[in-house]
This record gives structure tokens, C-alpha cells and sequence, in this order.
């Protein structure tokens, strides 16, 4: 499973990720909260390798992933922004990511729940924002993979989706599967998440459950007890 | 890196793009050649519009298609595949997509015209090659400038700057050097000088082939010498070969260290 030891990353002067350890509990939703630039991001693309930390260790069931790209085998990714290549149909950019990850996807499950069979022989410039989306997240589960990670997962779905996805996440759950998930959506955070990591400053603010997080903000609703933290914290 | 290669250039063969590239080079071709009725000049003619097109075309494309596939490429980054195979796989799929527009909307009307057997399908072989090696070198060079500058108008900006250098300036900076080291003998230093620009050099190889090079003087035959003989064409090859694969190499550097 995922391991983050005392990970700092700076951009320019700009300190992102101040030195933190976290480790993920397998088998859970972890949602990963915090104001704009708090590191929620940067954490979750150095994870993924995409951002090169300073200094400390991310480790993937127990090996450090650093110069490393075969553990993201194990990771099914849904970036934020859904933009791909325009000319290509979205039967075609399934292929690709099957392609590229060297194995079929189990796509038809996904294709009937998104009902994205009308849109598979378009290209990807002629998709409204919440068809790309769906066709994201359709790349992201086509594969079974035992870590998932997931950025802001909800935006632009309509309500129909919406349920789906969530449905698709619990029931991955079931089987065992491990997910990081960022939103701003509080609704989703209390509806599935069993932990949360609340990041401030580039820092682990808080860890633990929602309700937990309620208490110790002597709050009824999680948007409150955060709202709270950050006015603290700002004040 | 062949698998993202694939899928760039056929996502990138159908875009309006290629076609109108394509149809530019078909068109111009088709008319310098019916209009002129004579192959060599209509080769000089391309050479003159290709020689600055053709680096622009690379430069622009080179630039827009590193930002434009900004996500696409995070999206790559997360799959299991090394660095390099994303980056050299754009890049090749953007390189090879401009140069097979270059290279049907060139070489189909002569063609239709007929130039085979005819004494020229040389020289026209040399155009289509120099002008491949053009579109990898300034594609090259302007996805490294997308690759370093995350700000998209300086990045273009610096690119454009480079082709113009390139295409004019440099130049003039040799025409100015040469006037002002005329009681010097400089063919050397002008042989030298041109191998340090990939326009320049095509420019050269071209024009040595189509014997145009008594108008230029005592210094053309100098230059014929050198480029005319197995010598000279092989260090300009290769000093082409290094002009296209320096970038590759730059981008895959520059690619690893990379935060996105």
C-alpha cells in the first residue's frame, strides 16, 4: 500500500508539501481535503510520479517508487481536467489506454452504466464537459486495480451519473479496493469516505473520521467543523 | 513509445491541419510546375517557400501541440510507461504527421507532372529530405521550448524568435561578417558558419545540386567543393542528423526531471 515519509516539495520559493508522513489504510475510501493550495494535488501527483518530490519517500507496497513506472500498474488515476486528444474517437482512446497499459479493459460494464454507447464513435472534441468526464472515469475503472485515485471524480456529472459513480466506488470498495479521493463536495466526503486527511499548509492537519473531525470542532455538519479550522487558522 | 506514437499522428493526420498543409504544398507544387514548364526552377521556387515554411509550420505546431495536450500527457505520465516513451512518442507523432503532409503535397504533382527518369528526381529528393529534417529539427526544438517554459506566450514567443533568427537574422549576421572580413580569406569560416544553421545548410545542399552555384562566385565554388564532394555531403548529413536528434535528446532530459 501507499507510504508518504516526510515528503517536501517546493515550487520556486513557493513551499507546497512541508515534510509529512501518511500511510494509507487498505481497503478504504480516504478523502483528501484542504483549501485551494493546501498540496492536495501535489500530493497525489507525486504519488503517481508525476510531480519529483525534494526530499522524503513514497513507497508502494513497502518499495520506494522513485525513477519507478510498473506500480502504476496498480493505480487507476482519473486526472481533474478531462481533455484529450480531439481527433481521436472515444473508441479510440479506450484502445490507446489498453494499448499503453498492455491489457484489455473490462469496458462494457462501464459503457452501459455511463450509457456512452452513442458516443463511441465520436470524437472526443464533439463531447459535452460531462460526457468527457464520463468517458475519464470509464478509463479509470476499466482496469482492476487495487489502488485507485481519484480528483474531484464528481465534476460536471449529472445526478444520474452521480449515483452511478458513487455506486461504482462502494462496490469496488467491497472487493477490496483501496481509494484517495479529492472533492470539494462535503455530500460525497460524508456518503462514502471512511477516513479523512485533512491538509493545511503542507501539512496533515487532521486524520481521521468525519464525525471525529465534528466533534473536535464541537460542529454539526463537516462544512462547518472545516470552516471553522480555516477561520482559526486565518484569524 | 511506438503505441503513443500511433495514436498522436493519427489523431494529428486528421486534423483540418495536415490536410490544408498538405493542400498548400499541392497547390503551390501543381502551379510553379504548369505555370513554369520547367522542373529545376520549380524546385528553386519551392525550396525558397519550404526552407522558411516548413521550420514555421514545425515551430507552430511543435508549440501548440505540447500545450494543447497538456492533460493527455498527465494523463499519460500515470499509465505504466516510462518518461521518454511519452515524450519521444508526441514528438515523433507530431514530426512524422507534418512530414508526410510535406511529403505527398510536394512530391504528387511532380508526379502528375513526371519526373521520373527525368534528371531531376534528385534534386526533388533532396528538397523532400532536407525538408523532412527541417520539420523534425524546428518541431524538436519548439516542443523542448514548450517543455521548459510553462508560461504559453513566452514559450511561443521564444520558438517564433528562433525560427526568425534562424530563417533570417542568422543570415544577415553572416552576409555582415563576410563583408566585413572580405581582405580575409573566409570560406572556411562561411563553411563552418553554415553548418551551425540547418536552414542554411539545406538551403546549400540544394543549390549545389541544381548548379546554380556559378552565380555565386569564387566563394560557390569553394562551397562546391566542399558540399559537392562525398565529404562534404556527408558531414552535412550528419550535421543534420545532430541538428534533429540534439532536441530528442534535450526533451527526454529535460522530460525526466519534469514536475507536471
Amino acid at each position: 500500500m501507499i507510504e508518504i515519509q516526510g515528503i517536501r516539495k517546493s515550487f520556486g520559493k513557493l513551499a507546497v508539501l512541508k515534510g509529512f508522513d501518511l500511510s494509507l489504510t487498505p481497503g478504504t475510501i480516504t478523502a483528501v481535503l484542504g483549501p485551494n493550495g493546501s498540496g492536495k494535488t501535489t500530493m497525489i501527483k507525486s504519488i503517481l510520479g508525476l510531480v519529483l518530490p525534494d526530499a522524503g519517500s513514497i513507497l508502494f507496497d513497502g518499495k520506494s517508487i522513485k525513477n519507478q513506472w510498473d506500480y502504476r500498474r496498480q493505480i487507476g488515476y482519473l486526472p481533474q481536467i478531462a481533455r484529450f486528444p480531439e481527433n481521436l474517437k472515444v473508441r479510440e482512446l479506450i484502445s490507446l489506454i489498453e494499448d499503453v497499459r498492455g491489457m484489455k479493459g473490462n469496458t462494457d460494464e462501464l459503457i452501459s452504466l455511463f450509457n456512452l454507447n452513442d458516443s463511441l464513435n465520436k470524437k472526443l472534441r464533439q463531447l459535452s464537459g460531462g460526457t468527457r468526464q464520463k468517458v475519464n472515469l470509464t478509463l479509470t475503472f476499466m482496469f482492476d486495480c487495487p489502488v485507485y485515485i481519484l480528483d474531484e471524480p464528481t465534476s460536471g456529472l449529472d445526478p444520474i451519473a452521480l449515483i452511478r459513480t458513487k455506486e461504482l466506488i462502494l462496490a469496488r470498495k467491497q472487493q477490496g479496493k483501496s481509494f484517495l479521493i479529492t472533492t470539494h463536495i462535503m455530500n460525497l466526503v460524508e456518503e462514502i469516505a471512511n477516513e479523512l486527511v485533512f491538509l493545511l499548509e503542507g501539512k496533515v492537519y487532521f486524520r481521521g473520521t468525519h464525525q471525529e473531525l465534528m466533534a473536535t470542532q464541537e460542529e454539526e455538519t463537516l462544512e462547518r467543523a472545516i470552516a471553522k479550522i480555516l477561520e482559526k487558522e486565518n484569524g | 513509445m511506438d503505441k503513443i506514437l500511433k495514436y498522436s499522428f493519427s489523431d494529428l493526420i486528421r486534423s483540418r491541419w495536415s490536410i490544408i498543409y498538405f493542400l498548400f504544398y499541392f497547390i503551390t507544387g501543381m502551379v510553379l510546375l504548369y505555370m513554369s514548364n520547367d522542373v529545376s526552377r520549380a524546385i528553386v521556387s519551392l525550396m525558397n517557400i519550404t526552407f522558411i515554411l516548413t521550420p514555421l509550420i514545425g515551430t507552430i505546431f511543435g508549440v501548440m501541440n505540447f500545450y494543447n495536450s497538456r492533460e493527455f500527457i498527465e494523463l499519460l505520465l500515470a499509465q505504466p510507461v516510462p518518461r521518454y516513451k511519452i515524450f519521444l512518442g508526441l514528438f515523433l507523432g507530431i514530426s512524422l504527421s507534418l512530414s508526410i503532409s510535406l511529403l505527398i503535397g510536394i512530391a504528387l504533382p511532380f508526379v502528375i507532372y513526371g519526373v521520373f527518369g527525368s534528371a531531376h528526381l534528385m534534386n526533388l529528393f533532396i528538397l523532400l529530405i532536407t525538408g523532412i529534417f527541417l520539420t523534425f529539427i524546428f518541431t524538436g526544438i519548439a516542443f523542448f521550448i514548450a517543455l521548459i517554459h510553462e508560461n504559453r506566450l513566452k514559450g511561443f514567443g521564444l520558438a517564433i524568435l528562433i525560427w526568425l533568427f534562424m530563417a533570417f537574422i542568422y543570415d544577415g549576421i553572416f552576409l555582415m561578417s563576410l563583408l566585413l572580413l572580405q581582405d580575409y580569406p573566409t570560406e572556411k569560416f562561411a563553411i563552418a558558419f553554415s553548418l551551425f544553421n540547418p536552414i542554411d545548410l539545406g538551403r546549400i545542399l540544394l543549390i549545389l545540386k541544381l548548379d546554380i552555384s556559378v552565380l555565386m562566385g569564387y566563394t560557390g565554388a569553394v562551397f562546391n567543393k566542399f558540399f559537392g564532394g562525398g565529404t562534404g555531403m556527408a558531414i552535412s548529413l550528419m550535421a543534420l542528423s545532430v541538428w534533429a536528434v540534439l532536441p530528442m535528446w534535450l526533451i527526454v532530459r529535460k522530460g525526466n526531471k519534469k514536475d507536471f
